[in-house]
């Protein structure tokens, strides 16, 4: 069965097929960036009480964003708009392209954490608004700095546990 | 004031789990050798084979990707580069939702997870997250070179 390994023996490789629909790689990053933003608002005027309700409003706001980018990905997202309208004309043509699931995988995320918080904050919960925003800003912030893949922390959780 | 001690809080853990998450990406992992002898079972190599999966002459580099996950791409480059400019070094990358009973048997947590397999099929080293080429090198510098 072992084929023998000669000279430039070729990598095999099922998952990714040679052309795939792409999107500018720098469009999610700068979406969540974005995100990140308006969820530090939503911690800092979440921890108090004269504010909170300012802040679960935003958080609907932002979660509302995020079933846009599940339901359409995430270039289908206002924060998209906003990359395609405003931040991509200034920028030179992309190195390559991305597969749109990854990031449409982590909008999936967002949108879970933040419904949780609104849920749990229109229960009565106060504290699950600043918390559940700290938890999605933490996943945005670090996707926009350093690239941080959800899809590849989490996927393969769920299907394990199943 | 909770407010600005809450923005503080947040700004440190996110720079503390970037920073933790970023210098584990890749990081070559050797296999202890009392765990290396006790996976060179017998049948390895047509365990390997079974699941599409032949083994290089000198050491193979099993990558375990996801449609989810956009560094498996950048890694799969990386690897695929190398075994082109080695002899008997080969490649393969398994998608994880068509190799579930791989991913359990061998604790693969996360995508992209490399496997670097000796000629007997035993794990040598593994990566976890987004390899460069001089973690990809310094992987394979584990696997004795052919005489």
């Amino acid at each position: 069965m072992t084929q023998p390994a000669g000279p430039r023996a070729a990598t095999t490789s099922p998952t990714t097929p040679p052309t795939l629909p792409g999107i500018d790689p720098r469009g999610p990053r700068v979406g969540a960036a974005i995100t990140a933003v308006l969820l530090a608002v939503v911690v800092v005027l979440g921890v108090a009480a004269d504010t909170w309700t300012a802040a679960l409003v935003l958080l609907v706001v932002v979660a509302l964003g995020f079933a846009l980018g599940v339901a359409r990905g995430v270039q289908g997202t206002w924060q998209g708009w906003v990359f395609t309208t405003v931040v991509r004309p200034r920028l030179a043509a992309p190195a390559e392209l991305e597969d749109p699931r990854p990031p449409r995988f982590a909008q999936l995320v967002g949108l879970v954490v933040t419904a949780v918080g609104v849920v749990l904050g229109l229960a009565g919960v106060a504290a699950a608004v600043p918390v559940a925003a700290g938890a999605a800003f933490v996943a945005a912030a670090l996707n926009a700095a350093v690239g941080l893949c959800l899809g590849c922390e989490l996927y393969l959780l769920g299907k394990r546990r199943r | 004031m909770p407010q600005v001690l809450a923005l503080v809080v947040l700004l440190t853990v996110t720079t503390a789990v970037g920073l933790w998450w970023r210098a584990r990406q890749g990081r070559v992992r050797a296999a202890r050798p009392a765990a290396a002898a006790a996976a060179a079972l017998p049948g390895l190599v047509e365990d390997w084979a079974a699941a599409g999966v032949p083994l290089g002459a000198r050491a193979t580099f099993v990558q375990f990707s996801a449609a989810v996950c956009s560094p498996c791409r950048a890694t799969a480059r990386v690897l695929g580069a190398l075994v082109a400019e080695e002899d008997d070094v080969v490649h393969h990358e398994l998608d994880v939702d068509e190799h579930l009973g791989l991913v359990g048997r061998h604790r693969v947590l996360a995508t992209p997870t490399v496997l670097l397999l000796g000629p007997d099929g035993a794990e040598l080293a593994r990566a976890r997250g987004a390899m460069n080429p001089a973690q990809a090198r310094e992987a394979l510098a584990l696997a004795p070179a052919l005489p």
